[in-house]
């Protein structure tokens, strides 16, 4: 159908645009909504095995999930204080005391 | 059956406390008995909107925290009897209000009153959890444009989510309220349509509000619109989303305004 304001504008109708970038990005953030607190379930799960073995703060472990259109990464961010003689020992590689 | 409603959008500035007042006050005029209760800790503008802004004494954390009973915090408003004001404090401390708290004022609001509509602030941190957590409806109101649509989708996915109701298997009647509506644009393929935004959200439409003047207008005076002028654009497009929300059936129209005969001659937009 002819749209005679926008022949006259010269301009195209952007709705169209607007309603195709939402149709797409909805369908990708509803499909994340299922599994919103994977990032924050990886987190626990990898804060409780390592501070088995290693002092670390909670604050300081960071998950981050970046979504590329063919790759996506996990990128796991812990910040170990110190080495120290006790978590050496702890880690079973303390040297052997008498 | 009282129902406890809730004005919400996740963004802000599409119009949550306009709309709640034009609602409520739409309400209590068919003489329903409305409490209106905002729950924008911090950043409180329900008072303003209505015109009570210097009639408050107490507020929703007092009553929370026990410093006050319910009936002082409670402001009926001057002009209609039957519409009440539960207003938010300032305090700075977003903690204040508990899970535990809320749900005891809204017990108590359910015994005294037939609508309780309260006033979401924007986000979806806790004050917006909060204020949908015990809701059995929900309005979400959204402007036709991007970034408001985005975000009503995530607070519909919330509702059916985060709400007593969703969790206990049940739904929360959800409408959509799309304020700020431009017919002209629209048509002209510059703002999303009606049909766009009831399609990407998927949820039942209560209403059209046209964009206005009347509006600020009835805000700058403290005034409801439905109230301020009864038959201006977006008070008719209220009173019916009011009407649909007590179970009528109201034939959807984006209503006009009437252009008087010198805005005609001066062609004054109406905006």
């Amino acid at each position: 159908m002819m749209n005679l304001p926008r022949l006259f504008s010269g301009r195209t109708a952007s709705a169209p645009v607007a309603r195709e970038r939402l149709q797409i990005l909805l369908a990708h953030e509803r499909g994340l909504r299922g599994q919103p607190d994977l990032l924050e379930l990886l987190r626990a799960e990898i804060l409780a095995t390592v501070s088995r073995h290693v002092v670390v703060d909670p604050e300081k472990v960071i998950v981050r999930m970046d979504r590329g259109h063919h790759v996506s990464t996990l990128e796991v961010d812990i910040e170990v204080p110190m080495i120290t003689e006790r978590s050496n020992a702890a880690l079973g590689m303390g040297s052997a005391r008498p | 059956m009282a129902k406890v409603l809730v004005v919400t959008s996740g963004k802000g500035g599409v119009g949550k406390t306009t709309s709640t007042a034009a609602l409520g006050a739409a309400l209590a005029q068919m003489g329903e008995k409305v409490v209106v209760v905002d729950f924008d800790v911090g950043l409180r503008n329900l008072d303003l909107v209505l015109g009570a802004e210097r009639r408050v004494v107490f507020d929703l954390i007092n009553v929370v925290q026990g410093f006050a009973k319910l009936s002082q915090a409670l402001i009926r408003d001057k002009r209609l009897e039957n519409l009440w004001l539960l207003p938010a404090s300032q305090t700075r401390d977003k903690d204040a209000l508990t899970d535990e708290g809320v749900s005891s004022i809204i017990e108590d609001l359910r015994g005294r009153f037939d609508w309780i509509l309260c006033d979401s602030p924007a986000g979806i941190e806790r004050g917006a959890m909060l204020a949908m957590r015990y809701a059995d409806e929900a309005v979400i109101v959204t402007n036709p444009e991007v970034s408001s649509v985005r975000d009503s989708d995530r607070i519909i996915g919330m509702l059916d989510s985060k709400t007593v109701k969703a969790e206990k298997g049940e739904r929360v009647e959800k409408h959509v309220l799309i304020t700020r509506y431009d017919t002209a644009r629209a048509a002209r393929g510059e703002m999303l349509s009606i049909e766009d935004i009831l399609e990407i959200l998927a949820t039942p439409l209560l209403g059209i509000i046209p964009e206005s003047q009347d509006v600020l207008r009835a805000s700058n005076v403290g005034c409801p619109v439905t109230l301020n002028d009864a038959t201006s654009a977006p008070a008719r497009a209220y009173i019916d989303a009011a009407r649909r929300l007590k179970g009528e059936t109201v034939t959807m129209m984006v209503p006009v305004e009437r252009k008087g005969l010198m805005d005609r001659l001066l062609g004054r937009r109406a905006a």
